[in-house]
């Protein structure tokens, strides 16, 4: 089996385990609803407001499902020594992790698409109109989200208290890519496309994307086999 | 050896700084539109440099580390990193002391100030992780891993932070304006105090993790009889 081979085989075992047993799934979507609702008590706002923070909301609250979905990625391999047999075995690391990393990042798409509609509809915001660009920002995003929290996932998969040590590791680093999803969202959904000054915002998306999956991949050999 | 280069430093350093107080209070004359306040910039600006240069050595010993797998490296590493940590901690505080004086807030989003702070919170979330790591080469490992991502983080942290609609109050340094040389003096010599603290420091720190290399080891041997 090549690299990539076998990185879409253990995308595809992990999104089989996910669907059959559903645990980061049913939590993490949950959870982005319930932000959400909370988010409705944290501000008072007039509808127009409301657009002017769209943005910093929607990525608030993918970016804490998005935690709650990669914190999964490598610990669920640690009952039975999975993990240990996955790194021993004839597969490259960059592959395990690769389709890790695309698993999560399938996953974590589900998780929006089924929050974006709610979100939608509880502040009344039409992203409809917009929805092309929207879905570009989102899987770039969500890309990079995914694969520095892969990352991460993999490198604090032995500590302890992991499921905190993650966020504080997490957040910090995404912070230019959370500025500019947030961004462009905000200016998507006040109806300003993603050309001018706003095609900054993809840029920035796009240089994250890069250098982190280049790094991570170029990396993650060193963090698995040590 | 150690012990008398470390006291050594600090009496320097510190004889360095004193001097450097004196010299700033008594022969120079009141920044016009600062005052006295102007003055916290001779620390505020030579620990910005001081943090930003170990934290580059941080970098190099974290790429060494994963190559070479020493852990004398990785004691650099987290020497460097913790230490200058602590200076961007002054730097960051000094500064919001001298913006609370001029500008009349402690605290702006401004494309310096935020930099600096997500600098210190990605080093911070390095100190955090690493004792929770037992394993001394894993831990070693981790924390070279998540050094190397925080550098790479701060460029794209400081060019998104100039997307649009960022606004700057940060006054642009006076190295790139040219008024610099009537301040030349203290700057140099609060460049150099700093230095000698930083590697005080960082002797006191080398010094702990060969002490903490030498547990580990003991305590390996100890689990193997």
């Amino acid at each position: 089996m090549t690299g990539l081979s076998t990185a879409f085989a253990i995308a595809r075992k992990d999104l089989r385990t996910e669907f059959r047993t559903k645990e980061s799934l049913n939590a993490s979507a949950s959870f982005a609803l319930v932000i959400l609702v909370i988010f409705s008590f944290a501000f008072n706002l007039e509808r127009d407001e409301f657009y002017a923070i769209s943005g910093g909301l929607l990525w608030l609250v993918y970016s804490f499902a998005g935690a709650m979905i990669v914190n999964r990625a490598f610990s669920r391999e640690l009952p039975n020594d999975c993990l240990d047999v996955l790194i021993t075995s004839p597969a490259p690391g960059w592959a395990i992790f690769f389709g890790k990393a695309l698993a999560a990042f399938c996953l974590l798409l589900i998780v929006e698409a089924i929050s974006l509609p709610v979100f939608g509809l509880f502040y009344n915001i039409q992203w409809i109109n917009a929805a092309g660009p929207l879905v570009l920002i989102i899987l770039l995003a969500t890309w990079g989200m995914t694969i520095v929290g892969a990352a991460f996932s993999a490198v604090i998969v032995n500590v302890r208290l992991r499921e905190l040590m993650l966020p504080v590791l997490l957040y910090p680093i995404l912070i230019p890519l959370l500025i500019a999803a947030m961004g462009g969202t905000t200016a998507l959904m006040n109806g300003e496309g993603l050309s001018g000054d706003n095609f900054g915002y993809l840029r920035q998306l796009i240089v994250f994307d890069a250098i982190y999956t280049a790094l991570a991949l170029y990396m993650i050999e060193f963090i698995l086999v040590f | 050896m150690r012990e008398k280069a470390i006291y050594i430093l600090c009496f320097l350093g510190a004889c360095l700084m004193i001097w450097n107080l004196h010299h700033i209070f008594t022969e120079m004359a009141p920044e016009a539109a600062q005052g006295m306040a102007g003055w916290i910039l001779f620390i505020h600006v030579p620990a910005d440099f001081m943090g930003d240069i170990l934290y580059t050595i941080a970098l190099v010993t974290c790429v060494l580390y994963l190559v070479k797998k020493d852990l004398r490296y990785d004691s650099i590493s987290v020497a460097c990193i913790e230490v200058g940590t602590m200076f961007i901690l002054v730097n960051l505080v000094t500064g919001s002391i001298w913006g609370k004086n001029q500008w009349g807030i402690w605290w702006t989003w401004d494309l310096r100030l935020t930099t600096q702070l997500m600098k210190f919170l990605l080093y911070l979330g390095y100190l955090v992780v690493r004792p929770a790591i037992s394993e001394p080469s894993q831990r070693a490992t981790m924390s070279a891993f998540i050094g190397i991502f925080a550098y790479a983080d701060v460029p794209l942290v400081m060019m998104a932070i100039r997307l649009p609609n960022v606004r700057t109050q940060h006054p642009s340094p006076v190295i790139e304006t040219g008024g610099i040389n009537s301040v030349m003096l203290p700057f140099v010599i609060g460049i150099f105090a700093q230095l000698m603290m930083a590697l005080a420091l960082m002797l006191v720190r080398l010094h702990q993790e060969s002490n903490r290399r030498e547990i580990d080891s003991l305590r390996r041997e100890l689990h193997a009889l």
